[in-house]
């Protein structure tokens, strides 16, 4: 995985709440036995309107998304961030988002950035003044900054500790657990013989 | 202090704990499918890994499936190249199929149940947001994305940061005719989506204990839909006695050791919940969704909201744009809406008790003219046993489709979707924009609120039926 610093680009606002996985792909969209090509399912529904704001020729190279709250929630489908992702997003912003979305977005590389809610309608006011702007998202310092002058945004976000670091350091979960095979096996070791097993 | 249910069973799956890293906790259960397991051991393949406990794991088709014909090669290519890769990376890694055609296969949270693989105490985790099902026997059991798919398969373990816990309370018990499912449409609507995010939710009190175990899985299964990490239910005789006999439950020694430890799964007196919600069940009536998900709901004897009666500026929003897609307008009686498909099935409703309740009520009926009823049993077994009892017979008479096993038009992956504009009431648990099909318009419904819909063609409640005249066999004078 690709390390996680520091991300300026144009930001989209996503002006809903509630945008859940179908809406984020339908499932219709998820039958491709790969990581890529998701990019045509993003947002199917809302994609053939014209006013929908990733079809505006300002948004056309966005790679922030800031969403309202409840952001990604329903199914556990990870195809929601990678069909983000193959679009080309780098990071969501939202004031709060589903727990299996979010987990899913760190393990995939998309930053998922938990803000004030009122942080949410500074950017979209900020957007709507200056359609096309970017917004710069700063891992490192958890900020989020737009705008410049007296008028400039620049507020904290929220991640974890350990998302925040396995993003910074761009390191794969499973090397890590794999190095913990003495604590695996010993805990096997123990597990009552009751337990069931499939084969 | 004592300790909560949740936190018994996480505390005895941790393999290690350190200060700034989430908990690693060691899975007993990992279900598979085929829509989120491709990438997953692709990723395997490719860092040269194997599956750490194959016999851990078990795997069957039901997202991508068709209900019909499943006895001949999936139709949509795409669809065949996804089941016939999952089948591929089953003979591969070594992990149990029940593929289409198998007398066990059907839709994951109801094959592992019926196959008493699902125990209390128990981890479980799936690719798929509704394992929270499996909580119905205290199990902590929640869904995973594909990366977290890949982790299970090849270190049996997940990093998890400890949740906190909530207790929901229902007190009181359920009037007749009203369901589980009503009862957590009533939580959600209270609750709102986002109101469990970040608890394992235990669910207690009259109301939950007097639920059969199938009713306890309805519960548990919408945990997700307000947001919760995971819901579960405390272990008790009901649990037992379904579990007693089935093919992976212990047996013998064994089982007298299980259910030893089972009846220690319960919060300590003294426990402390973080947060707790306390309900009322005997006040709760057949409950209905007017809206795009889930906490958009109403009482089936209410009326369609006027978006400007929602305080909150963000849900007068969304209030206004579901009822624009939902084609509905603010103050309609709920009894008035005309329903197209309903569809009877899911993980939700699936199992065979809500086949038996549907039977019962549609017995004897005929289906609305311009209405169609899709019944889809959860599992292979469901619908084998459902034949046996001569229900299929029951829902073909009244002018039902019965179908094969799957997910079906839960969520319109196969060729069961919903067209645009078209309206349902579904018994499955999400009523998202398109999530039945393109443009399709969801009521998320309990089983008899479904039952009756499909004879009268507008929501109903079985109270709304003209009763079944049987004929009477007159004597003939000679």
């Amino acid at each position: 995985m690709d390390k996680f610093i520091t991300h300026t680009g144009v930001a989209a606002p996503l002006k809903r709440s509630n945008v859940d996985t179908d809406q984020i792909i339908p499932a219709v969209y998820l039958k491709r036995v790969t990581r890529t090509g998701f990019e045509d399912g993003l947002f199917a529904a809302w994609r053939s309107d014209p006013a929908f704001v990733l079809n505006k020729p300002e948004y056309a190279e966005a790679s922030v998304l800031v969403a309202g709250p409840d952001f990604g929630t329903g199914s556990s489908r990870e195809h929601a961030v990678w069909a983000l992702q193959n679009y080309g997003f780098k990071v969501v912003i939202s004031s709060r988002f589903a727990d299996i979305f979010r987990g899913n977005s760190g393990k995939a590389g998309l930053l998922a950035a938990q803000v004030d809610e009122k942080v949410v309608q500074r950017l979209w006011d900020h957007l709507d003044d200056h359609p096309g702007a970017t917004v710069t998202v700063d891992l490192e310092t958890r900020t989020v900054k737009a705008g410049d002058g007296p008028d400039a945004i620049e507020d904290s976000f929220d991640i974890d500790d350990y998302t925040r670091w396995r993003l910074l350091e761009g390191l794969d979960d499973i090397g890590i657990t794999l190095s913990r095979e003495e604590e695996i096996a010993a805990y096997e070791a123990a597990r009552p013989s009751w337990k069931p097993a499939t084969l | 202090m004592g300790r909560t249910l949740a936190e018994k069973v996480w505390d005895e799956h941790v393999v290690r704990t350190a200060d700034g890293e989430p908990d690693l906790l060691y899975i007993d259960l990992h279900l598979i499918h085929e829509v989120t397991s491709p990438q997953a051991f692709d990723g395997l393949r490719l860092a040269g890994r194997t599956v750490r406990r194959p016999d851990l794991t078990l795997a069957t088709e039901d997202h991508n499936v068709p209900t019909l014909d499943w006895d001949k090669p999936i139709a949509d290519p795409v669809s065949r190249t996804q089941v016939e890769t999952l089948r591929r990376n089953a003979a591969e890694f070594g992990v149990r199929l029940h593929p289409l055609g198998d007398v066990e296969q059907g839709i994951v949270h109801v094959v592992g149940p019926q196959l008493g693989l699902t125990q209390p105490g128990m981890t479980i985790v799936c690719g798929d947001s509704h394992t929270s099902t499996h909580g119905a026997f205290g199990a902590i059991a929640f869904g995973i994305g594909t990366s977290e798919v890949e982790h299970v398969l090849a270190t049996q373990t997940l990093m998890q940061a400890r949740p906190k816990t909530m207790a929901v309370t229902v007190n009181g018990t359920l009037p007749p005719g009203v369901t589980a499912k009503d009862l957590v449409l009533t939580l959600i609507t209270h609750t709102g989506t986002g109101g469990g995010q970040g608890y394992i939710v235990e669910y207690r009190g009259q109301a939950i204990e007097e639920l059969s175990m199938e009713g306890r899985m309805t519960v548990c299964n919408m945990s997700i839909e307000w947001g919760a990490k995971a819901g579960l239910i405390a272990p008790d005789q009901t649990t037992f006695d379904y579990l007693e006999g089935r093919p992976e439950a212990p047996k013998g020694a064994d089982w007298d050791a299980a259910v030893a430890h089972w009846r220690s799964l319960v919060t300590d007196e003294d426990a402390q919940f973080d947060e707790e919600i306390v309900l009322d069940a005997s006040t709760m009536t057949p409950f209905v969704t007017w809206g795009t998900n889930p906490g958009q709901g109403v009482p089936l004897g209410g009326a369609v909201p006027d978006p400007a009666s929602f305080d909150e500026e963000q849900d007068r929003v969304a209030a206004e744009k579901a009822l624009e897609y939902m084609g509905l307008e603010a103050g309609t009686p709920m009894r008035e809406i005309k329903v197209d498909t309903v569809f009877v099935g899911s993980c939700t409703n699936g199992r065979i008790e809500d086949l038996r309740l549907a039977a019962e009520i549609i017995k004897g009926h005929k289906v609305d003219k311009d209405t169609r009823l899709l019944v889809v049993p959860g599992s292979v077994r469901v619908r084998m046993q459902a034949e046996d009892e001569g229900l299929d017979v029951i829902f073909k008479e009244a002018g039902a489709e019965w179908r094969g096993a799957g997910c079906s038009m839960c969520l319109g992956m196969n060729p069961d979707q919903l067209t645009p504009g078209e309206r349902s009431a579904s018994t499955s648990n999400r009523n998202f924009e398109g999530r039945q099909g393109k443009g399709g318009r969801t009521h998320l419904v309990s089983i008899p609120v479904a039952a009756a819909t499909a004879v009268r063609g507008t929501l109903s409640s079985p109270a709304d039926l003209a009763p079944v005249v049987e004929p009477v066999e007159t004597s003939r004078a000679k």
